[in-house]
């Protein structure tokens, strides 16, 4: 990889004239990986030397945290590593990644998540922060050692069986019970098993009764959704709803908020666009879980992450090897990569279409992730003392999605061919750049 | 056409064209002397991922009747995130030459997802849940052998449609060729969604089968897999028969020009009983009868038809 790009670490840098995520016009000074001046007279607090970056045209944004990641280390190095995960968060505009547990073996010790923090500082281009397992090996039986995670350095706060729903009610309350001590979360992949099993595939309606393909209806993530909040409030812990994906859980959840219950909520950018008619060709790179839903789930999903009723964006990258995609539907592995597009499609469908402002993609995408992760040196906006952790955005930019050009290990992207608007132009880890324009540095580059 | 992947790739006179041939065809099975040249040089795949003897037979008959080669090969089902992906294990098959492949799979859309890998003809013999179109064009030809032309008939289908690939096929193929159709099962075994499908293509539903069978000139029984009870989608066999099968009572309730159809194997006392499998009215050895024919005509028209290397285009 090419060096000489990129711009230097030690000098102070100026970035002019730059959209402050939707906050108008402005200059960011950043002096030794902080952020020294924010606004019309940081240029005039820039001190000799310091080096002039033109923002103009470009958003700047807090570095992007993603709540919902999948690096596939340890276990299927074939598919992603940490490195190749954190090179695609950083591509990406992303300054943090969350790990999700579901490895081989699983992050459901202490030891398991330092080895994960301590492989993500070694690459250098995000900071990689393990979720814990809510139970050992993910069976939904036992709980895993949730307190030693959360003292250990890896600081474990997030805690998911994700890929497996934690069905039983009394495991559950017992972890939400468990982890309000540390001031932990539980991000629930909501799925009823015996409503939706294993081979439950494709959303269950029409398309599913006419392609034959067992059907995953909405109710099986509904019906979780509404008892975890039940929980939530019986408990007084926080949960989580990792990948909204159905109109009926939005309602679940506006009324939990409602109520004031801790509940906070995801959605991804492929539940944000696409939907459950593009698996009529059995194309596996649609197969994810939960599965695409029908245009009415993705507008009430598109609302309610406008209205704040869904709290934030989150990936949900799922790399997979050709070899596991290529096989009939319903063998397929379940999951698409999502880290390098998610910006582009938050841009697409949420802020040229006048859903958001650039103000709520930072939320949305930085500061509220950050918050629920109760990550300390990140999301906290473009202020004064804060980290530079920075993502600059070209809003206007056209980008043609090209599954080849990844720097993820895996291929399999939904989004190829397609046009989106608004891509990334830098991104900033604690003052150092980590990628630009496609280009990645890591920790030793 | 190269493919024959589900009816809904076929139009009304695709499909007559074959039903008609299928005639022609249907004459040299009670020849003496079987074969016909006209695939001679060509080599037909039987590719069989799930067990299956009819229609396996059928189809190795159709080919070696029409004089092509043909090789009969299974599958071990699926070999997931272990060994060749189904694209290699397929495309390994395509390379050495084959002009076409028969698939049966028992995953819905394997038949289409081959033919986007493959330079060869696929045939879907049956995938899944999903769809068996050369079942549904026997059954057509066969109620055409009796009830003539099907346009403005009634036929009602009558069992397990959620699992029933054949109920799929031929619900398009009979509603392409002009017939009206109602379903008749329990609530838990149509398919999901099938409001939305029905009100979208016209189709009548039904939890009354005494009240549809004397408005029908073709009732299609399928198919309950005893398993089925295991999962709760009906309380008995028992209770089953009494409300959903072609009992010996409800023989009486047919026209008497209405013929009665079953893809087999049937599950005699459960959907049908002894007297209606053997009644008069009962087609189901012609439709077995017919199956060669009818592929012998689909073999013959994606075979034969266009030789104009459409093969070497795709």
């Amino acid at each position: 990889m090419s060096t000489e790009t990129r711009p230097t670490n030690t000098t102070p840098l100026l970035i002019t004239g730059a959209d402050l995520a939707g906050a108008g016009t402005g200059d960011l000074l950043v002096v030794d990986g902080r952020i020294a001046a924010v606004g019309a007279d940081a240029a005039d607090e820039a001190p000799e030397g310091a080096q002039r970056y033109h923002g103009e045209g470009l958003v700047a944004l807090p570095g992007l945290v993603d709540l919902h990641t999948h690096l596939r280390e340890p276990g299927r190095e074939d598919s992603e590593t940490i490195e190749t995960g954190s090179r695609a968060a950083a591509a990406g505009g992303y300054t943090a990644v969350l790990a999700m547990a579901n490895t081989n073996p699983v992050t459901d010790t202490a030891e398991a998540a330092e080895r994960i923090l301590d492989l993500g500082q070694r690459a250098g281009y995000v900071d990689v922060h393990p979720v814990g397992a809510v139970s050992k090996g993910l069976a939904g039986e036992e709980l895993a050692e949730l307190g030693l995670m959360a003292r250990s350095r890896a600081r474990v706060r997030v805690f998911s069986d994700d890929g497996k729903c934690v069905h039983d009610a009394r495991l559950m309350r017992r972890a939400l019970e468990y982890i309000r001590s540390f001031d932990g979360v539980i991000s629930q992949h909501s799925q009823d098993p015996s409503l939706a099993g294993s081979t439950a595939c494709c959303h269950e309606g029409e398309l599913s009764g006419r392609l034959g393909l067992p059907g995953w209806p909405g109710v099986a993530e509904e019906s979780i959704v509404a008892r975890d909040v039940m929980l939530a409030r019986h408990t007084g812990s926080r949960v989580h709803v990792a990948h909204v994906s159905t109109a009926g859980s939005v309602e679940v959840l506006r009324w939990a908020k409602a109520q004031g219950i801790a509940v906070t909520a995801e959605v991804t950018p492929h539940h944000l666009l696409l939907t459950t008619d593009l698996l009529s060709s059995y194309d596996p790179v649609y197969k994810v879980n939960p599965p695409l839903r029908p245009q009415e789930d993705v507008e009430a999903l598109r609302e309610a992450l406008a209205d704040g009723t869904i709290d934030i964006v989150a990936t949900d990258h799922a790399p997979h090897v050709r070899q596991d995609k290529e096989h009939a539907f319903i063998d397929a592995a379940f999951g698409m990569l999502g880290l390098e597009t998610a910006l582009s499609v938050v841009s697409t469908v949420m802020v040229a279409e006048g859903r958001m402002t650039w103000a709520d993609v930072a939320r949305t995408m930085s500061t509220d992730p950050a918050r629920i992760a109760r990550l300390t040196d990140q999301g906290q906006g473009l202020t004064v003392g804060a980290p530079a952790n920075l993502t600059l955005v070209d809003p206007d930019r056209k980008v043609v999605v090209d599954a080849a050009n990844s720097q993820s290990l895996s291929r399999n992207n939904p989004w190829h061919g397609r046009e989106l608007t608004g891509g990334i132009h830098l991104t900033m880890l604690r003052g150092r750049v980590t990628a630009r324009e496609g280009l990645v540095w890591g920790a030793t580059a | 056409m190269k493919h024959l992947l589900s009816i809904a790739d076929l139009s009304r006179e695709e499909i007559l064209e074959i039903l008609d041939t299928a005639v022609s065809m249907h004459e040299v099975q009670h020849r003496d002397v079987k074969k016909l040249p006209t695939l001679r040089g060509r080599t037909i795949i039987n590719f069989f991922f799930e067990d299956s003897t009819r229609t396996r037979s059928s189809f190795e008959l159709a080919g070696k009747w029409l004089s092509a080669d043909t090789i009969n090969l299974t599958g071990k089902g699926t070999s997931v995130s272990k060994g060749e992906s189904l694209r290699d294990t397929v495309k390994t098959i395509d390379a050495m030459g084959v002009d076409m492949m028969i698939i049966r799979h028992m995953a819905s859309g394997a038949p289409a997802q081959i033919a986007q890998w493959t330079k060869c003809s696929i045939v879907n013999a049956g995938d899944g849940k999903h769809e068996h179109p050369t079942q549904a064009l026997l059954d057509a030809y066969t109620m055409r052998q009796r009830l003539g032309d099907l346009e403005g008939r009634h036929v009602a289908l009558v069992g397990d449609l959620t699992h029933s690939r054949v109920f799929r096929s031929n619900v398009l193929c009979l509603a392409t060729l002009g017939a009206k159709v109602t379903l008749v099962a329990p609530a838990t075994l149509m398919p999901a969604g099938i409001g939305d499908w029905a009100k979208a293509d016209g189709i009548e539903l039904s939890h009354d089968l005494d009240a549809v069978l004397p408005t029908v000139d073709a009732v299609m029984m399928l198919r309950v897999q005893r398993e089925r009870m295991s999962g709760g989608f009906f309380p008995t066999a028992r209770e089953y028969a009494v409300t959903y099968g072609l009992t010996k009572e409800r023989l009486r309730l047919l026209p008497d020009h209405a013929v009665i159809c079953h893809p087999g194997p049937m599950n005699r006392g459960l959907e049908i009983s002894g007297d209606a499998a053997d009644a008069a009215q009962s087609l189901v050895l012609d439709q077995v009868s017919a199956g060669v024919a009818v592929r012998m005509s689909i073999l013959y028209h994606l075979l034969s038809g266009d030789q104009s290397g459409e093969g070497d285009a795709a």
